[in-house]
């Protein structure tokens, strides 16, 4: 089963005819199955993050010329096409979870608000806009803040806590949503090392306890390695590489990013290397247009 | 030494900067000299008219007390005026406030929103006082609504300027969630706003309480309205005594109003 389609996926920033135009995506296509974790690779300005935005409908497409491009589905519904959303956005919203570089919880609220908040999409619009959350819901935001490892946190301001505390306060948010997919947008680029492993392992958690599909953007392969079974390698908005994250070994990266190649083997220690990398699955953008 | 003179010679930009400076200074001065007229400045009539100035000051003391009572109370119906125009106010700053910040609503919603602010606020609570006193009678209450007008428009852009102020990542992580448009103001933006939606409130109210005072010249309730009458009846010694007792409370609400905002910021 399907959880997330992308088809011919383009997204040009800046007016399309004018010279200043940047193509941040260029005609990616994207099947991603159910349970499974998935690493997007990509120096920066290679479209990760601009690629989760628009998985989670939080950006709208370039509107192709022929039809059906540019398609989003997500669970078989279709989030977006042909640079419109879905009227339903909302609700497909809800089943997609996003967790973000700079976190973006709600700084002057405490933890455990931030993390209640994650419901919004599924409660009456009352009950959520006037913030009555039923002891049910407080517990299993609780739950979630201590699977986390941040129960004892929950009355604290999101603003007072370290990057990492409030990284895993925003993986409860996404567990406290419910949704069957969660998207993280380069989730411990500005971490620790410390505190990245410690995120990494609790989506791996999830994604292993829960069954739900992850889908998480990295520069440093080394992590997409140790934590992700598959890759998906972006460069200059599109896919480059789509396989098992162990070929991603220091020739391939290098044939594909050249000197970028340089920012992604960072940490490379990290990753406990195999000495026989499987071979690629689909390589090369004539492979991905066709 | 050729290195040397080039360094030393200002760059061209610097004799542009004094010319525009001088040329600033001659502007202001041009302005002033052409509002002379209109305004009818006529500077040394003070001098020439001291003696009636002296005899004039003089029926303001000793300020007469007497009513005393009369003039606690009345001040204490400007502050309930200041009170509700605010409160109002407040409530419906909120909403238009939000509005009128373009990184919330569309530009078709913002902009009509935002004129209808000006309007609100291009028109002082005097004017809107008398036009209330018309509509519902003489007395406090047409105050309120005088207040509560002029004062929406006011809070509403300043509202607006600090919802266009927020970080919109947090905004971003509620709409993620799948959350409803106004549950990303309400969770996503008004946390970020708060203390200074709070602060400007207060200052409006301060402000509000030397308006109120003002507004009952026109009818519109307070302690104006003794004010005028004192004024019109040549009372100056009871004039005075009122203008004591509204320097006194403006003077203690702006302290404790002043204390009371850095708690918020």
């Amino acid at each position: 089963m399907t959880a997330i389609h992308v088809g011919n996926l383009s997204k040009t920033f800046g007016k399309p005819a004018g010279g200043g135009a940047t193509r941040a995506l260029d005609g990616v296509d994207l099947e991603i199955a159910k349970g499974e974790m998935v690493a997007l690779i990509g120096a920066s300005g290679s479209g990760k993050s601009t690629l989760i935005r628009h998985l989670s409908g939080l950006a709208v497409a370039d509107r192709g010329v022929i039809d059906r491009s540019g398609e989003v589905r997500i669970l078989g519904a279709r989030m977006q096409c042909n640079g419109r959303l879905s009227p339903q956005v909302r609700r497909l919203r809800a089943d997609v979870a996003v967790i973000f570089q700079q976190f973006n919880l709600v700084g002057r609220l405490s933890l455990l608000e931030n993390v209640l908040l994650g419901g919004l999409g599924r409660i009456g619009f009352w009950r959520g806009s006037l913030g009555r959350f039923t002891r049910a819901e407080r517990l299993a935001a609780m739950e979630a803040l201590a699977r986390v490892g941040m129960a004892d946190y929950a009355m604290q301001r999101a603003s007072t806590l370290s990057g990492g505390q409030q990284q895993r306060g925003a993986i409860a948010r996404a567990l406290v949503q419910g949704a069957p997919i969660i998207l993280a947008d380069e989730p411990i680029a500005s971490l620790d090392p410390e505190s990245a492993r410690r995120v990494m392992e609790c989506l791996a958690a999830i994604n292993a306890e829960d069954g739900t599909t992850v889908v998480v953007s990295l520069h440093q392969v080394a992590y997409a390695k140790r934590f992700c079974p598959r890759a998906v390698a972006l460069s200059g908005g599109r896919v480059v590489y789509d396989g098992p994250s162990l070929g991603l070994d220091t020739q391939t990266l290098c044939d594909l990013y050249g000197a970028q190649c340089r920012e992604l083997l960072m940490d490379e220690t990290l990753g406990d290397e195999r000495d026989d990398p499987p071979t690629l699955r689909a390589v090369g953008p004539q492979a991905v247009s066709a | 030494m050729e290195a040397t003179a080039a360094t030393l010679a200002p760059p061209p930009g610097d004799r542009r900067a004094r010319t525009l400076k001088l040329a600033g200074w001659g502007l202001l001065g041009a302005v002033l000299a052409a509002s002379w007229q209109g305004a009818e400045m006529r500077p040394f009539d003070l001098i020439s008219y001291a003696g009636n100035m002296r005899v004039f000051a003089e029926g303001f003391f000793p300020p007469d007390f007497t009513n005393w009572r009369m003039f606690v109370e009345e001040m204490l119906v400007t502050l309930q005026i200041a009170v509700w125009g605010t409160v109002l106010a407040v409530v419906a700053a909120v909403p238009f406030g939000v509005l009128s910040a373009e990184n919330v609503a569309p530009w078709w919603v913002c902009q009509p929103v935002r004129r209808l602010m000006d309007a609100f606020r291009a028109i002082n609570e005097m004017v809107f006082a008398m036009l209330f006193v018309v509509a519902v009678g003489l007395g406090p209450f047409a105050g309120v609504l005088a207040l509560f007008v002029h004062t929406t428009g006011v809070l509403a852009k300043l509202f607006s300027e600090a919802v266009e102020a927020v970080d919109p990542r947090p905004v971003e992580g509620i709409r993620a969630t799948g959350a409803h448009p106004v549950q990303e103001v309400i969770f996503g933006v008004i946390p970020q706003v708060l203390p200074l939606w709070i602060s400007y409130s207060l200052y409006r109210f301060e402000s509000n309480v030397r308006s109120a005072t003002v507004v009952g010249l026109v009818g519109a309730g307070g302690i104006g309205v003794v004010l005028w009458e004192d004024i019109r009846g040549f009372n100056y010694a009871e004039t005075a005594a009122v203008m004591v007792v509204i320097v006194l409370t403006v003077t203690l609400l702006d302290l404790f109003s002043q204390r009371l905002r850095k708690l918020f910021t």
